[in-house]
């Protein structure tokens, strides 16, 4: 069957088995491999998008069900080499080690930050508690969003500043 | 990779081509709503069918929370977090707020239905405890028009309902009475989890006293149990520890649960009992604040 959608503003328009999962869709037919593909089992939120603005495990929604509809992924995050304070926080607080469940995270984060500017911790853990992290023990993911809601984008700070790795990061993408 | 079995997929766009849909593909076409209840059973094949009708699109038509005069109205595309973000529905029934904040998880809150997982009947399944604590009915609608069934009669057995070949759950409808309120308990091994065991309570108060009172519990026999013997003891009851751990010992008598990974007859029981009496006493506190606030 056909399917139509928007993919992190791009409409894109593509074949596949009505069983096909919207995870595997983005990964392996669209290459957009920021979605990570974890438990598989609705549990670990590793492959968290967007689909309508609304966070949700893309290991539980087919292709076919996001036909006609809007869906982002991680890699919309980052606008014309400048990251999304999100991302930016994860970086400041060492919110990633393996970095595994990290595009879900930042995903969930996004999408709280949106809704709610200035979340309480116990709302942020409430928002990632369908996610699973083995790594950092949630502290230092806590401490991203936290430091995400303090650094809004446009507030005319320079959230890169500092941060060589973020010049360089842009640097390669300019290069590539 | 877990993925389904291959299936024809088509998409509904009104509630009667749904059920025309249903009617003319036969036993083995299924609804999907959100698909976070029936895909992954497709995944580990424990739900085997040649078509699925996807019912997204039918969220303006099913997707509604009315309060009435004398009943609330859900639209059976409803969303989880719609149930738990609603404020009016929180006021005439705090138990599906309770609820909803243990069902999964915020992310999965975002798709899963109350039509879902009523249709799904999984015996752990909370909305199904929350609906027959308190009586709610389901409207069930197919080509020849409408019928409205009760929870006991809804519900025939593990993942097994009344909505039969050509049909579909469009509604569900709860009575509102005066005087009452409600609460919902649960155990649970990790956030998120499906219940050890969880238990529903309403009453209703007239005078300081317990006119009605009803309890639903889910995980602790082959469906959702309703317990009308408590009802009967509890009506005319000053409200009262003893009473709530009465209830709660009439609740470990009637439930009938397993012993599987979650633990041994002998603690879902003592649970059943626990969490009887717990709902029951934030039920009946919360209808004493309401009627001292009026």
């Amino acid at each position: 069957m056909q399917v139509s959608m928007t993919v992190n503003g791009d409409e894109v328009t593509e074949e596949v088995e009505p069983r096909l999962l919207l995870v595997h869709f983005l990964r392996d037919t669209l290459g957009l491999t920021g979605t990570h593909w974890g438990c598989d089992t609705s549990n670990c939120g590793t492959c968290v998008v967007w689909l309508d603005g609304e966070p949700v495990k893309s290991c539980t929604v087919l292709a076919a069900m996001a036909d006609g509809h809007d869906v982002r992924t991680v890699e919309s995050l980052e606008q014309d080499g400048v990251l999304d304070p999100i991302q930016q926080g994860f970086m400041e607080c060492h919110g990633l080690q393996c970095g595994f469940c990290t595009p879900g995270m930042m995903m969930t984060g996004r999408a709280l930050l949106d809704r709610d500017p200035h979340p309480s911790e116990d709302t942020i853990r409430e928002a990632i508690s369908g996610q699973i992290c083995r790594c950092t023990g949630y502290t230092t993911i806590v401490r991203s969003i936290e430091w995400a809601a303090d650094h809004p984008a446009g507030d005319g700070a320079d959230n890169t500043e500092g941060r060589p790795d973020a010049a360089d990061a842009k640097q390669v993408e300019e290069v590539s | 990779m877990q993925v389904p079995a291959p299936f024809e997929y088509e998409r509904a766009t009104s509630v009667d081509q749904a059920v025309d849909l249903l009617e003319r593909l036969g036993d083995e076409a299924r609804l999907v709503a959100g698909g976070h209840s029936l895909l992954p059973m497709m995944k580990l094949r424990l739900a085997n069918l040649e078509y699925l009708i996807d019912i997204g699109d039918l969220r303006d038509e099913l997707g509604y929370i009315r309060i009435g005069v004398d009943e609330v109205r859900i639209g059976a595309l409803t969303r989880h977090r719609e149930l738990l973000e609603s404020d009016d529905l929180a006021e005439f029934f705090p138990i599906v707020r309770d609820a909803e904040r243990v069902i999964a998880d915020p992310t999965v809150r975002n798709r899963g239905t109350i039509g879902g997982s009523l249709c799904q009947a999984d015996p752990s399944e909370d909305l199904s405890a929350v609906c027959t604590t308190v009586d709610a009915r389901c409207v069930i609608r197919g080509t020849g028009g409408e019928r409205v069934v009760t929870m006991e009669e809804f519900h025939r057995g593990p993942y097994e309902t009344a909505v039969e070949h050509g049909e579909m759950l469009t509604e569900i409808r709860i009575p509102i009475r005066p005087g009452g309120s409600s609460a919902y308990e649960k155990v649970e091994r990790r956030a998120g989890d499906w219940a050890v065991v969880s238990a529903g309570a309403a009453v209703w108060l007239e005078h300081g006293k317990i006119v009605d009172a009803r309890v639903g519990l889910a995980a602790v026999g082959p469906n959702t149990t309703g317990i009308p013997a408590i009802s009967q003891r509890l009506r005319g009851a000053e409200p009262s520890d003893a009473a709530y751990a009465e209830a709660g010992e009439i609740a470990a008598d009637s439930c009938s649960p397993t012993e599987d990974g979650r633990g041994s007859v002998l603690y879902k029981k003592h649970l059943a009992a626990e969490l009887t009496a717990r709902a029951l006493r934030r039920a009946v506190a919360r209808a004493q604040d309401a009627a001292s606030g009026e």
